[in-house]
């Protein structure tokens, strides 16, 4: 058996890094159908799992790879998988069953341009109301956007952290560049990496309520076969598992599965702030468009223009408290992704009228360069 | 970060051909080189068409000292074309005194900026070493010869651990065949230059 974790300096892709974080975190199986650009996540789990004695399957598509990550993890295993945009849509119905069954896994999106098969190899940041929003029903979600093969490695661990803590899929939102882009990546000594694993029952077998919720809401988690009474099924159930077919059964269900998530936001959510202290024009970015807008930061300081860039490393649940905030001090918002203007619904809607939001996005299939960023913030601080 | 008392140093290097050339291995050698042997900030970002041979490609490798937030190319310090079409579509984001390194036999003709042209026969020398497919790392030994972009050491630790096992030793050879030709080349130059100063004064 090699180490799971390859301590040291590298020069990796963000998708290769995914990967290894994966198996930082303990992840062990890995099911999926190749896409570009998410396919050298698989390569690299199928090369890597079966050196730490993990399984990897390719499977005939991306509703079979969902199914089959959930499976894993009932039976105890941390599982992941990885797409991209017609993928990801396969997705979106497991997934909810996924969410239904609160089972921790871990999906991984490297974007590239859509709608349908779009441009296979080129980036984009279009499916993120599809990350929230994408399968039916009314459902919480937590979704991740790297910025660097470095952050992608630490956040895939994150990742499975959350998945593992709160029972439910954790997507990780990257995109083409992010995925194919080569830097340095160092990965700690295993005894740095903090790593959670799901609430586990106590007590009598026979008793046990699968959907029976602890203190922090989360119910304790039984692996299948391990003679604990299991039922696991997408029909509204209750603590037992059991299907009941009412409206109160179904608003108690729904309330748990979004409520241990809205209980524990400031445990979820992470930004970061980068010269915003004093900054008139905040821009607001995540993924490789915030590459993009560090560097038009700089360049506007540089001409004396007071902006800052809030960076989602958390997009959902949303930084609602953070926006709000920043909108009550700041003359203009400026929202930056890779498309026609996703989170920057989000953010008008948070801001209120408190402050004007404004767009820099397209379609895909290119990055946003920082000049065209830094022509909006100069518009924006003539206002 | 980029207000700090130290200088920045940055290149932005652009390596272009097509498809089977192995373009992005050699911006994997040289990104891996920078980071890893010379202790650099670097990033390489690729483009490549959907198929996977014969469509023009390319990899952009920046180099700082600083970190790097926008990992393309704006304006290139170094141009390395590999074939025709590639330079077609780069030779415009090479900067004024931009540095612009040639397969004398892939682009039939090109011309140079402020930081001078020098061309190489990479595949031809290749081809004589019996691989034509380690074009790519004989023209990796001439950039570095060239442009000292990045430290001789790091670029053989980083093309020996990047090419297949059981290669590295004719890989190392093609490298020096490509400096060693880099080095005669600018000995060359300076000879001549020396020449023209004597004979203008």
């Amino acid at each position: 058996m090699k180490p799971a974790v390859l301590t040291g300096e590298h020069f990796l892709t963000g998708d290769s890094a995914c990967a290894e974080g994966a198996l930082a975190a303990g992840c062990r199986f890995f099911a999926g159908y190749p896409i570009t650009p998410a396919t050298e996540i698989a390569e690299h789990m199928s090369k890597r799992l079966p050196e730490v004695g993990g399984v990897f399957i390719q499977m005939e598509d991306e509703m079979a790879a969902m199914a089959a990550v959930l499976g894993a993890s009932c039976a105890g295993a941390k599982g992941m998988t990885a797409t991209s945009g017609p993928g990801f849509s396969l997705m979106m119905e497991n997934l909810g069953l996924g969410i239904a069954m609160e089972t921790p896994c871990v999906v991984v999106n490297v974007q590239r341009a859509g709608p349908s098969t779009g441009l296979p190899t080129l980036g984009a940041q279009g499916d993120m109301m599809q990350a929230r929003w994408g399968s039916h029903g009314h459902y919480e979600i937590i979704a991740l956007a790297p910025a660097s093969p470095q952050e992608i490695f630490f956040q895939t661990i994150t990742a499975f952290n959350l998945s593992e803590t709160y029972r439910l899929p954790v997507l990780i939102m990257a995109d083409e560049v992010v995925g194919h882009l080569s830097e340095r990546v160092l990965i700690p000594d295993p005894s740095k990496i903090r790593l959670e694993s799901r609430p586990r029952p106590k007590g009598r077998k026979d008793r046990f309520r699968p959907f029976h919720p602890g203190a922090n809401g989360v119910a304790p988690m039984a692996n299948a076969g391990e003679g604990y009474m299991v039922h696991f099924t997408g029909l509204t159930h209750d603590e037992r598992g059991y299907p009941v077919m009412t409206a109160e059964a179904h608003t108690e269900m729904v309330s748990r599965i979004t409520g241990k998530i809205r209980a524990n936001l400031d445990k979820i959510i992470q930004v970061e702030e980068y010269r915003l202290e004093d900054a008139d024009v905040a821009l607001i970015s995540y993924g490789i468009s915030s590459r993009s807008s560090y560097s038009a930061v700089d360049e506007a300081r540089a001409r004396g223009i007071k902006a800052g860039l809030l960076r989602l490393i958390t997009v959902w649940p949303f930084p609602e408290e953070k926006i709000r905030e920043l909108a009550g001090r700041v003359k203009c918002l400026i929202t930056v992704e890779l498309n026609l203007g996703q989170i920057h619904l989000e953010v008008q809607r948070c801001a209120a009228g408190m402050a004007p939001a404004l767009l820099v996005g397209h379609a895909g299939g290119t990055v946003i360069t920082p000049a065209r960023i830094l022509e909006e913030i100069c518009g924006a601080s003539r206002q | 970060m980029d207000d700090s008392p130290t200088a920045k140093f940055k290149k932005e290097i652009l390596i272009t051909g097509l498809g089977g050339q192995g373009i992005i291995l050699a911006g994997q050698v040289l990104g891996t080189a920078a980071c890893i042997a010379d202790h650099l900030e670097s990033t390489l970002t690729q483009s490549y068409g959907p198929e996977a041979r014969g469509g023009a490609c390319s990899a952009q490798v920046i180099i700082s000292n600083k970190q790097i937030h926008y990992p393309y190319v704006r304006s290139a310090d170094i141009i390395v074309c590999m074939s025709q079409s590639g330079y077609d579509k780069y030779r415009h984001m090479l900067a004024d005194d931009g540095i612009l390194i040639i397969d004398q036999d892939m682009v039939r003709s090109a011309e140079g900026a402020g930081g001078g042209l020098f061309p190489i026969p990479a595949t031809r020398i290749a081809e004589e070493l019996g691989r034509k497919m380690m074009a790519n790392i004989v023209m990796l030994g001439f950039v570095t010869s060239v442009t000292g972009v990045a430290s001789l050491q790091g670029m053989l630790s980083s093309v020996s651990d990047s090419v297949p096992k059981g290669t590295q030793s004719t890989n190392i050879a093609a490298f020096n065949k490509g400096y060693d030709f880099g080095q005669a080349l600018l000995k060359a130059r300076q000879k001549k230059a020396a020449a023209k100063k004597g004979a203008d004064s």
